[in-house]
């Protein structure tokens, strides 16, 4: 649900510098309005990060029932990928997929109502985010209907031979993709929306006046316009997508378990710790090597 | 021929947005449609018969209408905990100057670019390892923790998009910095807080991966519906779904209605005594 | 605690400002400016955008703390007290109105922050003097600029402060509005006899409002006097531009001779009288005002006594009440002529030769950096792009 929260970050930007300098007995106010907070995000999601890279270098013969070693087993992270570098794969593989699908959905969506969409604008919005405002869960079990062997969209199918007769929709790959692409969509939409209600349609007026086809106006005035709003949206969905189990677990079977799904047993059930903590700090890094990568070809680092 | 074309290419974008518009709506129509089924088996998740039944006794599986009243009072809970410390920092961070500003940032901006994953994870690594029996505490302390930084975006945006000059005409007629807050700055914030406040309730009614990691035996309500798709989905889920859907809807509408006429109160209108005027 | 402890009992006096500077790091925005503003005066403030006019109000409305310097209210020090603590008010540049109060509450916010019970009567009275009354249950986002405005101004002025700051109060109000409003602020002024400190970049509102005006620019006061002395005898080249236009003709002096001030510019020799030569020696600028230089078609017809410059008409515009000539010069600068269309002046059109004559009573001599040339061209009222 967290897309709702992500569509101010862009728009704080330009955040004015804060008025007059106050006085000296002023000066502890700011760390004290800050203490709380901060020692709460210090205490519960820093020193937790740490305690998690602690427990990825834990001794792996250990158990929870009798007590982990500090052995500064850095071994357990090769063995780990080793073991698990397919879930890697697809993970990434579903993610990226699901993503490049959300695009060619989400761009024409998010220009649509940004540029297009006249009065209707709030309307749309509030129907993009509207699949929010129900659980996560519920929603993504509603596909097991829609794409169940008895449903009217797998009949379709059969019909049209674009599915065998004994051809399915449900447990492949096509439905942890679907799933995924649609759970994230209105986080990718969003941002981009965001940045396409700025866009003065003037330009693009001015650019057809010189002589741009649309097809050039598109890439030389709208798409470099909502950049920023683009790399956020990508972000925000590819970051949840990759670590997501969900649809997974819901729509697939085992053998489209992605990385989340073992990181899940490896706590919960296997409770072996020094595995799940290593798979956790893998997929963490991944996704970091991922973003950096992406956000230094994007070339636009202050988005974040 | 050369109309038609335009004509398409006036639309088409439009034409694609709506077919994702379905895409997007399709679960919630099938969610809602399932709250009227009465499934042929435990398993099924066809459409098999209508009925009212699921909505007549939403909680004929009472250990889901438990865990339902479990996760609005964690929601409550953490709502009110994640919203003052959310303002309070956001309060820091847009009024004040001081050392350290960038740290902050980065410490607000992690966990909302974090993987849930990793922060559930890491959190039961912590609780684990500090011996604390997760339940009911553990689930608010983790939902205070990834709301916090939403409570502060959300309050932050408002609050920046505030002429500071309001502030500076208060002080001028007269009144204290106390006076200020109370009398303009907090009035002119307090919707960003109440935004900050329902998203953040939202966030943590919905959660699953971090609650997962950190619930012990506590089942919030999408533990229940975690669960459940093992054994087999109750039809009232769907009720609850939609009863969800409807609230939130109701709520946005709500809002975007009453700033609607806000805003058409504000055109000006005919003034008396306009003729007065030189 | 609160406002009721404010100053404003102690008896009304001139506002001055004592060496006042304010610095942003290493950026010097109000450079020791030293004013006094009697008691009771109309005055402006005049200067393009950064040149510290705005610093300077928000150091007297206790918004801004100075770096160093005072200011002095009677023989009062107040350059330290926070802004609720002064009995200065301020009319803020497009106003900032409380917009989740009504008018009637706006106004009445001072008085009930000093702890005043019964405002009611106080506050339909100053809604009266502004021309809104029957406007107070309505909130600001109902009402057109120029009434938004006049609440500003009715907010303030119900404190009585003893100095009223405003911060280019017209300056989002279209032309005919402004005008409007610079005639009702200045009877307002005169009725309620407080000191007005006006800030503002049009030089026309400045003329037309105070009674003083102090031209800022780059941090300092460049010059200051009523409005006519300032135009009809600038101090200096940027004064001169700034306020309305001025040929300015690079010259050299060599001192007073007895009453006058010979000068030599391009080969030709003018002069001008010594009271109205700011420097009498060295290189200077001789300046007379576009509509002080009138327009003949020989050098036979220039008035016994006037001083002249012949050259050839390169461009005429006819703008109504006057037509603005360029007459381009023998050694190549373009003089601004201003002729009125009074329906008995000759009309000239481009090309034809002309000659540009003057009462050397209305030239004047300001100094000039050694290097400077003619400043004769129209320049912009203010640089483009800066209009705040």
């Amino acid at each position: 649900m967290s897309a709702l929260a992500h569509v101010p970050t862009g728009q704080s930007t330009g955040a004015k510098p804060p008025p007059a300098a106050r006085r000296g007995r002023y000066r502890a106010l700011p760390y004290l309005l800050l203490l709380p907070g901060g020692g709460w995000l210090l205490l519960f999601f820093a020193l937790p990060l740490l305690q998690l890279a602690a427990a990825s270098l834990y001794d792996p013969g250990g158990s929870l029932a009798t007590g982990y070693a500090m052995t500064w087993a850095f071994g357990n992270y090769p063995d780990a990928l080793a073991a698990y570098w397919p879930h890697f794969l697809r993970s990434f593989g579903y993610a990226g997929l699901a993503l490049v699908l959300a695009l060619l959905m989400g761009y024409p969506l998010a220009y649509a109502i940004a540029q297009k969409a006249g009065r209707w604008k709030n309307l749309l919005l509030v129907c993009v985010v509207a699949p929010m405002f129900t659980s996560f869960l519920v929603r993504t079990l509603a596909w097991k209907t829609i794409l169940s062997d008895n449903g009217w969209v797998v009949g379709l199918l059969r019909d049209v031979h674009l599915l065998g007769p004994d051809g399915r929709l449900l447990a492949t790959p096509f439905a942890v993709v679907l799933g995924l692409t649609y759970n994230f969509l209105p986080f990718l939409v969003l941002p981009l929306y965001a940045s396409l209600e700025r866009l003065d349609p003037r330009l693009l007026e001015a650019a057809s006046d010189l002589y741009a086809s649309p097809v050039r106006a598109f890439r030389r005035v709208t798409l470099p316009l909502s950049m920023p709003g683009l790399v956020a949206g990508t972000l925000l969905f590819f970051i949840p997508a990759s670590g997501d189990y969900i649809n997974a677990e819901l729509l697939g079977t085992p053998n489209e378990y992605m990385i989340g799904n073992v990181i899940d047993s490896a706590f919960l059930v296997r409770l072996d710790y020094p595995q799940g903590a290593a798979l956790s700090f893998l997929l963490m890094a991944a996704i970091l090597a991922v973003v950096f990568g992406y956000l230094r070809r994007a070339g636009t680092e202050d988005v974040l | 021929m050369a109309r038609f074309w335009r004509w398409v290419a006036d639309r088409w974008v439009m034409g694609v947005a709506l077919l994702v518009l379905g895409y997007l709506s399709l679960p919630i129509l099938v969610v809602a449609g399932l709250s009227f089924n009465r499934p042929s088996s435990r398993l099924s998740y066809d459409f098999h018969e209508f009925t009212l039944d699921n909505w007549r006794n939403p909680c004929a599986t009472s250990d889901m209408c438990d865990a339902v009243v479990r996760s609005v009072q964690i929601g409550f809970i953490a709502t009110v905990v994640s919203t003052v410390l959310g303002t309070l920092m956001a309060f820091a961070l847009v009024r004040h100057r001081f050392r350290g500003r960038a740290g902050i940032n980065v410490l607000i901006f992690l966990p909302m670019a974090t993987p849930e994953l990793v922060m559930g994870t890491s959190l039961l690594a912590l609780f684990v390892a500090a011996g604390v029996p997760q339940g009911f505490w553990t689930i608010v302390i983790a939902h205070v923790m990834f709301c916090v930084s939403f409570v502060v975006v959300t309050v932050k945006a408002r609050l920046a998009g505030m002429d500071s000059r309001l502030e500076e005409a208060a002080m001028d007629l007269y009144a204290s910095e106390w006076q200020t807050f109370r009398r303009i700055t907090l009035p002119l914030v307090l919707p960003g807080i109440v935004a900050a406040a329902l998203l953040a309730f939202s966030l943590s009614f919905d959660d699953f991966i971090i609650t997962n990691f950190n619930a012990g035996t506590t089942v919030t309500f999408p533990m229940y519906v975690w669960g459940a798709a093992q054994r087999g989905i109750p039809p009232q889920v769907n009720v609850i779904g939609t009863a969800m859907f409807v609230i939130a809807l109701l709520l946005v509408l709500g809002s975007t209605l009453r700033g609607r006429r806000a805003r058409r109160a504000a055109l000006p209108v005919a003034a008396p005594g306009a003729a007065k005027r030189p | 605690m609160g406002g009721t402890t404010v100053a404003r009992e102690t008896p009304a006096g001139d506002l001055r400002l004592a060496n006042l500077t304010k610095r942003f790091g290493v950026f010097t925005a109000v450079d020791e400016v030293n004013l006094t503003i009697p008691q009771g005066s109309f005055f402006a403030l005049l200067g393009a955008s950064g040149c510290g006019k705005t610093t300077t109000l928000r150091m007297i409305a206790g918004l801004e703390e100075p770096t160093s310097g005072q200011v002095l209210l009677g023989d009062r020090d107040i350059a330290r007290l926070r802004p609720y603590k002064r009995p200065v008010n301020t009319v803020f540049q497009s106003y900032a109105l409380f917009p989740h109060l009504d008018i009637f509450e706006n106004v009445a916010f001072g008085l009930r922050r000093r702890g005043i019970r019964d405002v009611g009567e106080q506050v339909e009275r100053m809604l009266a003097l502004v021309q809104l009354e029957g406007y107070g249950r309505r909130l600001p986002a109902q009402l057109s600029g120029g009434q938004q405005q006049r609440v500003a101004l009715a907010r303030a002025l119900i404190n009585h402060p003893q100095v009223l700051l405003l911060d280019e109060p017209l300056g989002a109000l279209d032309l005919k509005l402004r005008r409007q409003m610079q005639i009702e602020l200045k009877r307002i002024q005169t009725e309620v006899g407080i000191t007005f400190v006006h800030v503002t970049h049009d030089q026309e509102e400045a003329m037309t409002m105070a009674d003083t005006v102090a031209v800022m620019n780059a941090g300092r006061i460049e010059q200051l006097g009523a409005p006519a002395d300032i135009y009809e005898f600038p101090a200096t080249a940027f004064v001169a531009n700034f306020l309305g236009q001025s040929n300015l003709i690079a010259a050299e002096a060599a001192g007073a001779a007895g009453d006058d001030v010979p000068v030599t510019a391009h080969g030709a020799r003018y002069s001008v009288p010594a009271a109205r030569a700011r420097v009498d020696r060295g290189p200077v600028h001789l300046g007379v005002r576009p509509e002080k230089l009138h327009l003949v078609g020989s050098a036979d017809q220039v008035p016994a006594g006037h001083q002249h410059v012949a050259g050839v008409v390169s461009d005429a515009s006819y703008v109504g009440v006057s037509t603005q000539y360029l007459l381009r010069t023998a050694w190549g600068s373009e003089l601004s002529v201003f002729a009125a269309n009074s329906g008995s002046a000759e009309r000239f059109a481009v090309g034809a030769e002309a000659v540009a004559h003057w009462d050397p009573r209305h030239a004047f001599l300001l100094p000039r950096e050694p290097g400077a040339e003619d400043q004769t061209t129209p320049v912009l009222d203010e640089p483009v792009g800066v209009k705040s």
